[in-house]
């Protein structure tokens, strides 16, 4: 979910200072409990900053805040001030979206085109219990479809029991949560990462070189996410994570279920954010009346500050767990990011999306800037990446979706900035993806084949 | 080239890195319409046959060329409509991006996607074992489409600028140039592999092409002498 954070401030602000900034803030992060990792919460929220301009009410604004800005909120009189910076920035900050997921499916593709492990099946989750090796088509397809459902179901369960928790006020909890699955994510994944393409590219490293690469590296990273850290290493570890989650999704889902989870993701994803009842509008609506930021959901940003992110954790389960936040955030005060300062007078909201999946940290970000979920992210990685291990066309199957991937995140971003409120940013990128992976692979690769064959020219 | 040209002039401005990435969009799902077309004709139509199958292929080849054009055109339309609106948000009422660099950053994405589905796969196969021409092809396989690839890029270029120009000015004889100068390319490319059938005609009308988009993009003799001279 592609929203606009308002960055509530954390617990020391007084409340009037929050309410008026806006409500909405806290984005529902829905952690999912991945089995594979517990994500860490550490949540900065003394970090926000929300300097409301004016204060509208934001108790005005309910839930809606995931899906909506609480820029709204903030300004009435900068509204159209606001809007054209937005608009004007808006280019600024496509492109700050565009790199780090682009960068992310390039390591994806990457390693799924050089290292042999994650292309091998080697067993499935247990979210997926059905086997795909059956005989007949009907058979195969109903087994998809059924993993599909138990994946989601598994998705939404967790993101409810995130909900509960958080209104139950069971903040240690999710913080262990989370802090011990970002805890398995970045050091047994790594671990297995490592050891892959070090047998790949048949270079020996003995085991204590390899404690200390990977003691260090994991070391830096909890403290970066979770704590503060230059916003680029920030930036890089949260890409890192999502490749690896990435590739384990697509080493571990049989084929077909893969694409049927995904588009039933994005269908997900747009309920969850838009309908009233979602369980992510709900966590945001109680962010909001308790004017505290929601956990730093796993979320990109791109903005400078950030504060403490918390990972989803992600226990048994693999589902993924996608929430969108509406983060609205007051420009005001930007602590470090320069650009800030050119956002001085008008909020930007940046629209933060956020999917959270199992593993994903979160990123607070209290200036302007753009926030995307980590499961985002994720998602379009393994769009990407399924697309370069079994299409046939090979790069020109994965260069097509790529270019439909970025596509879709822009008119993500464009519709996010005519609507200002939070939006699912997987439903129309996944789309695209969806559609131009079997177009091209069924349609454009024989084609192309042919006319490479006879050195012709379109 | 190509990749240069992207880096040097475009990676800087985020809205032009946009444009770049919906012109390739654009020229995907014209390419994805034409193999619809294709494959359907191929289905339906007798496979042993050769010269069916031949003809087939060249008339995918051309209607995918019309297809091209028109939907350089829709893309043109649709940036007319963007430029409105930047400059209605714009705060000193003037586009913070010009008509003719958006022509040439469309021609660009255009051309740097044509180019990449035309390479890529042959740069990933020329990176494992293997002999070039080895059925009795030509050798220099690999040479020539790196070269008709690195030729089309620019054209698809200059005929961005050129397309969009006379889009602007209402000069219909140049948008019908520029089809009928795609058309004579992709047809000169029936002539592989007899290369300087194909080849040498291409790189004429790239040239032509070139000086005719310097033109009209205000340049002149005597810019380009300044420019050379204060080189060196």
């Amino acid at each position: 979910m592609i929203t606009f954070m308002n960055n509530s401030d954390s617990e020391e602000e007084p409340c009037n200072e929050r309410t008026s900034l806006m409500s909405a803030e806290s984005p529902p992060v829905p952690s999912y409990q991945d089995g594979l990792q517990a994500s860490e919460a550490g949540e900065a929220q003394a970090h926000r900053k929300r300097r409301a301009g004016s204060s509208r009410g934001p108790n005005n604004m309910t839930g809606g805040e995931m899906s909506g800005s609480g820029v709204r909120m903030r300004e009435s009189a900068l509204e159209n001030e606001e809007e054209e910076l937005t608009l004007k920035y808006g280019a600024k900050h496509v492109i700050m979206l565009f790199v780090p997921v682009t960068l992310c499916m390039i390591v994806v593709v990457a390693t799924i085109k050089s290292v042999r492990f994650y292309t091998e099946k080697n067993g499935q989750l247990i979210y997926t219990p059905f086997s795909e090796d059956t005989p007949s088509v009907g058979q195969r397809l109903l087994n998809s479809v059924l993993n599909t459902i138990i994946m989601i179901s598994v998705i939404i369960v967790m993101t409810v029991f995130l909900v509960l928790l958080y209104k139950y006020r069971c903040y240690k909890f999710i913080h262990g949560w989370l802090i011990l699955s970002s805890l398995m994510l970045l050091f047994l994944f790594t671990y297995i990462y490592l050891g892959e393409v070090l047998k790949t590219y048949n270079v020996a490293m003995d085991y204590p070189t390899l404690f200390i690469v990977i003691w260090n590296f994991g070391a830096v990273g909890m403290i970066c996410i979770h704590w503060k850290g230059p916003l680029q290493l920030q930036q890089a570890y949260l890409i890192m994570i999502s490749a690896l989650m990435a590739l384990v999704f697509i080493k571990y889902l049989p084929e077909w279920s893969a694409w049927v989870i995904l588009g039933a993701i994005s269908i997900y994803d747009l309920m969850a954010v838009l309908c009233p009842k979602g369980p992510l509008r709900m966590l945001v609506e109680t962010a909001q009346e308790r004017n505290e930021p929601i956990f730093p959901a796993l979320i990109y940003s791109s903005a400078m500050m950030w504060t403490v992110g918390m990972a989803k954790p992600d226990t048994a389960a693999r589902g993924p767990s996608q929430q969108t936040w509406d983060a609205a955030e007051d420009g005001r005060e930007h602590l470090q990011s320069p650009s800030h300062a050119e956002s001085q007078m008008s909020e930007m909201r940046s629209p933060v999306p956020t999917r959270h999946v199992t593993s994903l940290e979160e990123l607070e970000e209290e200036e302007r800037g753009v926030k995307l979920g980590l499961g985002d992210f994720i998602f379009y990685s393994v769009l990407v990446g399924k697309a370069a291990a079994t299409a046939s066309g090979d790069w020109n199957t994965t260069l097509a979706c790529f270019v439909a991937i970025l596509i879709g995140l822009c008119l993500t971003l464009l519709l996010l900035a005519v609507f200002k409120k939070a939006l699912p940013a997987l439903p129309i990128s996944i789309t695209f993806g969806l559609i131009f992976y079997f177009s091209t692979d069924n349609l454009v690769r024989p084609f192309m084949d042919t006319l490479a064959s006879h050195q012709l020219y379109i | 080239p190509a990749f240069g040209l992207f880096i040097f002039t475009i990676a800087r401005d985020p809205l032009r890195i946009i444009i770049l990435i919906a012109g390739a969009f654009f020229w995907l799902v014209s390419l994805l319409l034409s193999s619809l077309i294709w494959f359907i004709a191929v289905k339906a139509s007798d496979p042993q046959d050769e010269r069916l199958q031949k003809g087939l292929l060249i008339f995918g080849v051309m209607f995918s060329v019309l297809l091209q054009e028109a939907f350089r055109f829709l893309y043109y339309k649709l940036l007319r409509k963007a430029i409105e609106g930047l400059v209605a948000l714009s705060e000193d009422g003037c586009s913070p991006i010009s008509i003719q660099q958006m022509a040439y950053v469309a021609g660009v994405g255009f051309g740097l996607m044509s180019g990449a589905f035309s390479m890529i796969n042959l740069l990933a196969d020329a990176l494992g074992p293997g002999t070039v021409g080895i059925h009795g092809d030509s050798q220099l396989y690999f040479l020539t489409s790196a070269f008709m690839t690195m030729v089309l890029i620019f054209l698809h270029t200059f005929w961005g600028i050129l397309f969009f120009h006379g889009c602007e000015h209402r000069r219909w004889w140049e948008i019908a140039a520029v089809v009928i100068m795609h058309l004579t390319v992709s047809g000169s490319s029936f002539c592989n592999p007899l290369y300087v059938g194909s080849l040498v005609p291409s790189y004429l009308l790239m040239a032509g092409a070139a000086a005719w988009a310097y033109v009209l993009s205000g340049g002149s003799a005597q810019n380009l002498r300044r420019f050379l001279l204060c080189k060196c």
